[in-house]
């Protein structure tokens, strides 16, 4: 028994190590910030973006949770920080603290229909809660300005010290500093004992739970994690636009972040990353020339992808993140 | 009161001909077919240029708006469904919701993003007055027409060869196809009828539910609320479950309009914490 508890403890001490690649990523997130001064905006969406397609790549890429109202919690999180800013309280790490709470109790609220259904009951419970809220939101204007959406945010320099500029700069590096302090808790999370029994749910549940760890109560917890990661992605939205508006809970919010995972790969937490990247690129590049009907190359994307192109990318991006540096390692012992 | 709970099961007398393509497809091959909506609105359009470009009557329209959208579902199913059958959910979710971003920014492109409206026939304007209670003549229509539909469903799916083939299929597909039967080409059929009473319910619901290039969106909940609360191995299951969803949608949004478009919601997810099974399941091993 304590043989392979050693064991344990050795691949998940393994896993914890920092690969030269991964410290390369976090360097050059930051390193953009001086190399294109021109594009910071761009950027700080991209960062927001990746902290939410983290946040779902916590249920759906770790414990198998298939959500198709993730925007749900994005929304609240923006309108609870939007909310509290505009009613006195514009200090944006305490918005963002609110946020992150206010997000994952609707989360641990919305875990009891999640634990219980399969596939399909969970895609209904989700995309209708998301659309319970969009409704919500709509149709409640005196408190959320309905369609016009939130105006009248006005937020404190973070800590005091560095205020919101029209360029980016500020946010962008909070943003980022968001980003990077969440997901070191949440590489911490998924490389613990903790993180291991949500692989095993994830792959077999049935066995997981004879082999001693509570499924419900597991994915419960991951559900209500991951809704307070996405209300953080929320409350960056209101902080760094200054502005909320009914978009944050659309359906297509829900689709977008479920394609920037897929793009990256679910379930080693640099896929969101990755694929907000080169999500935004696709974006930026396809609604340059036609910006109405951008759904529909979305829409050719994601079937031409899932039917052809998923292994493709997937197995380059994987070379390059693991099995590389791993090589160049074996090579040198 | 009784117009209102007419209205509601003409409404969802269209909902369960929209739907039960989805639910037949989705139990017999484990598919999560997002994209069916798109379907449905498909055959609302063909109605609409059939009508408004060629002037085709509206009565003929609706076989058209079968037939072609059950063509359409034949080669989609050939061609783009069949290689997705093996792969996992989110696959499938991924794989339709791209469909219906296209069919969605598609039809925007084509037909522009305004609702369409339709010429009904004169006869089926107006309503009749019987004790009191006044009746939408084309609701009736509808009500008729999707009642024979679901009759002879439920006829074709219990007691012909077909039918009991197709049972087999969905309880156990393995086994199915150890005896003999021909799954493939037997979902195929299902497929094209399923999509083509999509089509069919999408003509007949211009005039209740509106046409607009974002119909698939608008009622994905619909249709994935009727499968859930339904079920998937029975007809009569999901004509119960779309009966309930028309009926509390339509006097939810009539009595209590502020906060109408919850009531669905709410009801989805009281059935789904009582019955997370659905409505009618049967126990499975």
């Amino acid at each position: 028994m304590s043989m392979l508890e050693d064991r344990v403890r050795a691949s998940l001490l393994a896993a914890r190590r920092w690969h030269g690649a991964e410290i390369a990523f976090w360097l050059l997130a930051l390193a953009v910030f001086w190399l294109f001064p021109r594009n910071l905006l761009l950027l700080n969406e991209i960062a927001i973006l990746a902290l939410f397609a983290l946040s779902l790549d916590l249920i759906l890429g770790f414990a198998g949770i298939v959500s198709l109202g993730h925007a749900a919690f994005l929304g609240l999180g923006a309108y609870a920080a939007g909310l509290l800013a505009k009613h006195g309280i514009g200090d944006p790490l305490v918005g963002l603290a609110f946020a992150m709470v206010v997000s994952g109790l609707a989360g641990l609220l919305a875990s009891p229909l999640i634990v219980k259904g399969n596939d399909l009951t969970r895609l209904m419970v989700t995309l209708g809660v998301a659309l319970i809220l969009h409704e919500i939101a709509n149709s409640w204007g005196s408190l959320t300005g309905g369609a016009d959406g939130l105006q009248g945010i006005a937020i404190n320099p973070v800590l005091g010290l560095f205020s919101f500029d029209l360029f980016g700069k500020t946010a962008y590096l909070y943003s980022l500093s968001v980003l990077f302090v969440l997901f070191l808790v949440a590489r911490r999370m998924m490389n613990s004992p903790f993180g291991l029994s949500l692989r095993a749910i994830r792959d077999n549940s049935l066995r997981a739970a004879a082999s001693g760890v509570p499924p419900s109560q597991r994915l419960a917890l991951i559900y209500t994690i991951a809704a307070s990661y996405a209300g953080a992605a929320g409350a960056l939205i209101a902080q760094t636009s200054q502005f909320v508006s009914l978009d944050v809970l659309d359906f297509h919010r829900s689709a977008d972040v479920m394609l920037v995972l897929i793009i990256g790969g679910p379930g080693y937490l640099y896929g969101g990353m990755i694929g907000a990247i080169v999500f935004k690129f696709l974006q930026d590049t396809i609604s340059a020339f036609t910006p109405q009907y951008w759904m529909f190359w979305i829409g050719l994307f994601l079937v031409l992808f899932v039917l052809r192109g998923r292994t493709l990318i997937h197995g380059g991006v994987k070379l390059i993140m693991f099995r590389l540096p791993a090589r160049v390692r074996g090579k040198r012992s | 009161m009784l117009t209102i709970l007419f209205d509601g099961i003409a409404y969802g007398m269209v909902l369960f001909v929209l739907a039960c393509g989805l639910s037949v497809t989705m139990g017999l091959m484990n598919f999560v077919n997002l994209a069916h909506g798109a379907f449905a609105m498909l055959g609302g359009y063909i109605t609409v240029i059939l009508m408004q470009r060629l002037g085709v009557p509206f009565l003929l329209t609706l076989p058209l708006a079968f037939i072609g959208v059950a063509l359409v579902g034949v080669v989609l199913e050939r061609v783009l469904y069949r290689p997705m059958y093996g792969k996992n959910h989110l696959d499938q979710v991924m794989f339709t919701i791209g469909i219906v971003f296209m069919a969605v920014a598609g039809a925007d492109y084509l037909m522009g993003s305004s609702q369409q409206i339709i010429k009904l026939p004169a006869w089926l304007q107006g309503r009749f007055n019987i004790g009191g209670v006044g009746i939408g003549k084309y609701r009736l229509f509808v009500l008729v027409i999707c009642g024979i539909l679901a009759f002879s469903l439920q006829w074709g799916f219990t007691k012909t060869r077909f039918g009991s083939r197709l049972r087999a299929s969905v309880d156990d597909a393995r086994v199915a196809r150890g005896l003999g039967i021909p799954v493939n080409r037997l979902f195929a059929l299902t497929f094209a009828l399923g999509s083509g009473l999509a089509g069919l319910g999408g003509a007949l619901g211009i005039e209740l539910m509106g046409l607009d290039p974002s119909f698939p969106l608008k009622f994905m909940i619909y249709f994935l609320v009727v499968v859930t609360v339904g079920g998937t191995s029975t007809i009569t299951g999901p004509f119960f479950a779309a009966m309930l969803l028309g009926v509390a949608d339509v006097a939810g949004k009539y009595f209590v309009p502020e906060i109408g478009a919850f009531i669905i919601y709410v009801l989805m997810v009281i059935l789904l914490i009582v019955r997370p099974d659905g409505l009618f399941a049967r126990g499975r091993a």
